[in-house]
């Protein structure tokens, strides 16, 4: 892991949550959640820090953030997109919805674009199946969308 | 207030009833005619649907408009707006309700708040263009309980759902809410409330059917200082919205049953492991704990007596193991989500070490009703071994997609076709798949049999938490059987060898298949392999996951075979066994296709017919969807 420094306002915002939650490693979910809020993503020192406040070995909080879908380690771009990879929003040709951003985007799933405006995720239902295939670009859904649909989108938000 | 007493209760009961009343009574019967407050109606409501899946349609600006629009009239101590959980018809969302002519408005914008205001609520007039037309006859229909999708639908555990105002526990209290805990606590001794959940035949709703009251009866027998009462709202299923729309729409049942099976189990500890990406769920719940605290139906000596009972609510982070209980518990420390072998059991060992009894959303929702109703009543719902209703997230293919609740034993053909409305876009019905993941495909010749936990079973599928994905001719089993594998694959936690390594492998098998570099031989080691990793995983995750696989290729191997020896996919779904061409007779050199194609495949002139290069084609389908004289085909 390499070691790049945090902004000084986040490491303290990491600490006074790890405080917050007793350094309790049996809160180490809960601790990960928030922090990720800070910065959209737990880059290494933050883990490390957090390690450090728990008194457990970095390993450990690697070992869970990897874990867990819901944690990321890349930033994420300035408008997230995800696509909904729920069964109800394959069977209604989301797969063919995602290929098309990738194509689009020039970018894999998991990744952000070199600008840093877009990053493309799956994700699994948010439960908007009557508005399947579904995809979610921040806060907000799209509904019944189709590859054709999707440069048009992209240009929408450029 | 602080509710102290059964007296207590009941004062609060009468007085939010009066609200409740006019729901119910419409709910019940309505003459039909609408109602107006210029025609002498004296008071209505109406009721918006606050789940996610309407919500995602902006249903809580209609709510603001219709709010602010009576305000700017002076009517709004006569008409009260109540933003209410889900109605489960998410295909024709948003819905609005309008009390007392119980008129469902469908697909509402909020560009229609205004008419909805003048026309219905003032005038009287029903705004015909919103009303639900129903397919087969062609007519609108107003009211809900004459449609088809909710006639055969029996609301128990989605009793409150798209009825109270999940905000407000007066309103959940008014429907007999917190009367099961009173009674437990005042009049029955755990044994007794243990006893009524047995008889009452309920089975664990997240998938494994367990007897529920059996689980809690073995909780009970643990000795310990400290016990804990774990709710599963990790609902992971993709594609299953079950658990979440009861908890966006009927928060209060959940705290009341956790309550009710503490003091069964001796239990003063209660946690909620649910799903960060239910943001509106843990508010919803966030809230109902408040108030329940605030009203003494949680904390220290509830109503009076010894017993005292919280609520904590744990995040989970994303991971279908998780629903897994000793997975769960695992991640609830704040570990990595890996499943134990079992013995021992959670209900001797699990929390920190502790007894633990985990159930699911769905069967805590059941619980209130049970003791209020009686197990008896419970118990002459469904078939002889699957007792009472489930709920089901119906969707993909089908007319009618939305969250329904249906007795046990209800035909699949009475889902799919009567609730469901049928196939979309009068295509041809292929396979349902049920149980998500874990589970498996059903076809055409299984439609009648009644679902219930063993008949699913039985089929090689499984009843799992609800998920219901219906699938037409348009739909590659191969495919479909994929999509599951390397979703169980990306999931697998990675402990035991045969679902780490095996699934894998089916993965890469099935990989092979839809790109056209199958063999015969592929379809005996899906077998096989399959077979092994259903025997020697190590927790039901792993022991389920080739149920996609060991199903699709029992009930479509015509299919398979087709893949592998034909080098073709009926479906038209494996890109690389397609090809796509241009019919020169049909082709008027528009040049549409060419412009739209992303990797300039496409060659031809103007006013001349258009040739698709094979090799530069990546089979997007771009220039057929854009091709305006069905010049392309695909086979």
């Amino acid at each position: 892991m390499s070691d790049t420094k945090l902004p000084c306002d986040v490491a303290g915002k990491v600490n006074a949550i790890c405080e917050r939650h007793g350094n309790n490693p049996g809160e180490l979910i809960n601790i990960l959640h928030e922090a990720q809020h800070l910065m959209g993503y737990l880059p290494e020192e933050m883990q490390r820090m957090i390690a450090r406040n728990l008194g457990i070995p970095v390993s450990k909080v690697y070992g869970v953030v990897t874990f867990y879908a819901f944690f990321t380690m890349t930033a994420k771009g300035k408008y997230p997109i995800s696509v909904c990879m729920g069964t109800a929003c394959y069977v209604r040709g989301s797969e063919k919805l995602l290929d098309e951003f990738k194509r689009v985007l020039g970018i894999d799933v998991g990744q952000t674009t070199p600008d840093g405006k877009f990053s493309l995720d799956c994700l699994r239902c948010v439960g908007a199946c009557g508005l399947a295939p579904v995809v979610m670009i921040g806060d907000k859904v799209y509904g019944r969308l189709q590859p054709v649909d999707v440069r048009r989108i992209l240009d929408e938000l450029e | 207030m602080k509710i102290l007493t059964i007296g207590d209760l009941k004062a609060i009961r009468d007085r939010a009833a009066g609200k409740l009343q006019l729901r119910e009574q419409s709910d019940l019967a309505t003459d039909g005619r609408c109602c107006g407050l210029n025609i002498g109606t004296g008071h209505m409501q109406v009721l918006i649907c606050g789940g996610t899946g309407c919500k995602a349609s902006s249903s809580h600006i209609i709510g603001e408009k219709i709010t602010g629009l009576l305000q700017e009239k002076g009517l709004s101590d006569r008409v009260d707006v109540v933003t209410t959980g889900c109605f489960g018809f998410c295909e024709k969302g948003p819905v609005v309700k309008i009390i007392p002519d119980n008129t469902f408005y469908t697909q509402v914008k909020p560009e229609d708040a205004a008419e909805i205001v003048e026309e219905h609520i003032l005038a009287g007039r029903k705004v015909e263009r919103l009303l639900y037309l129903d397919p087969k006859s062609g007519e609108h229909v107003s009211d809900s309980k004459h449609m088809e999708f909710y006639r055969k639908q029996k609301r128990v555990a989605l009793r409150n759902c798209g009825f109270i105002d999940p905000e407000n526990i007066e309103e959940y209290i008014a429907r007999d809410g917190y009367k099961a805990l009173a009674d437990s606590l005042l009049g029955k001794t755990p044994e007794d409330v243990i006893d009524e959940v047995k008889r009452s035949g309920l089975r664990g709703r997240g998938g494994g059917g367990f007897p529920t009251g059996v689980k809690w009866e073995f909780a009970r027998k643990s000795v310990s200082d400290i016990k804990y009462v774990v709710c599963n709202a990790d609902e992971g299923d993709p594609g299953a919205f079950m658990d979440r729309s009861i908890m966006e729409g009927d928060p209060h049942s959940i705290v009341e049953a956790m309550a009710i099976c503490g003091y069964s189990i001796g239990s003063s500890n209660g946690l909620v492991y649910i799903r960060a990406e239910y943001p509106l769920a843990i508010h919803r719940l966030q809230t109902a704990i408040a108030q329940a605290r605030e009203y003494g139906l949680l904390g220290q000596n509830i109503l009076g007596t010894d017993f005292s009972f919280d609520i904590e609510i744990r995040y989970g982070a994303g991971a279908f193991v998780c629903g897994e209980e000793t997975a769960l518990i695992h991640s609830m420390e704040g570990k990595r989500g890996e499943p134990t072998m079992k013995p021992p059991f959670p209900a001797e060992s699990g929390y920190l070490g502790k007894p633990t009894n985990v159930n699911n959303v769905e069967t805590f929702a059941n619980i209130p009703v049970i003791l209020t109703r009686g197990a008896d009543w419970f118990s002459s719902i469904g078939t002889e071994k699957s007792k009472g209703t489930k709920v089901f997230a119906l969707a993909g293919k089908i007319n009618n997609v939305g969250l329904i609740e249906v007795p046990m034993g209800t035909s699949l053909r009475e889902v799919i076709y009567e609730i469901g409305g049928g196939i979309k876009g009068g295509k041809k019905f292929k396979a349902v798949q049920t149980g998500g993941p874990s589970g498996g495909c059903l076809t055409e010749k299984h439609l009648d049999i009644p679902i219930d936990f063993d008949n699913l079973l039985a089929e090689g599928s499984m009843m799992g938490s609800g998920g219901m994905i219906v699938m037409d001719e348009d739909d590659c089993m191969v495919s479909v059987a994929r999509f599951y594998l390397d979703f169980t694959v990306e999931e697998s936690c990675g402990k035991c060898t045969p679902c780490r390594i095996g699934n894998k492998r089916l993965l890469e098998i099935l990989n092979k298949i839809t790109e056209g570099r199958g063999t015969e031989e592929d379809l005996k080691t899906l077998g096989t392999l399959g077979k092994v990793i259903k025997d020697t995983a190590l927790c039901g995750l792993g022991q389920t996951s080739p149920n996609p696989v060991l199903s699709t290729l029992a009930h479509f191997h015509d299919e398979y075979l087709e893949h592998v020896r034909d080098r073709k996919c009926r479906a038209k779904q494996c890109k690389a066994l397609l090809t796509y061409s241009i019919d020169p007779k049909l082709c008027i050199g528009c040049h549409l296709c060419a412009k739209n194609c992303p990797a300039d495949a496409i060659m031809g002139d103007v006013r001349k017919p258009h040739i698709i290069n094979p090799s530069k084609c990546i089979k997007c389908g771009m220039c057929m969807a854009r091709c305006k004289f069905k010049a392309i085909s695909v086979h």
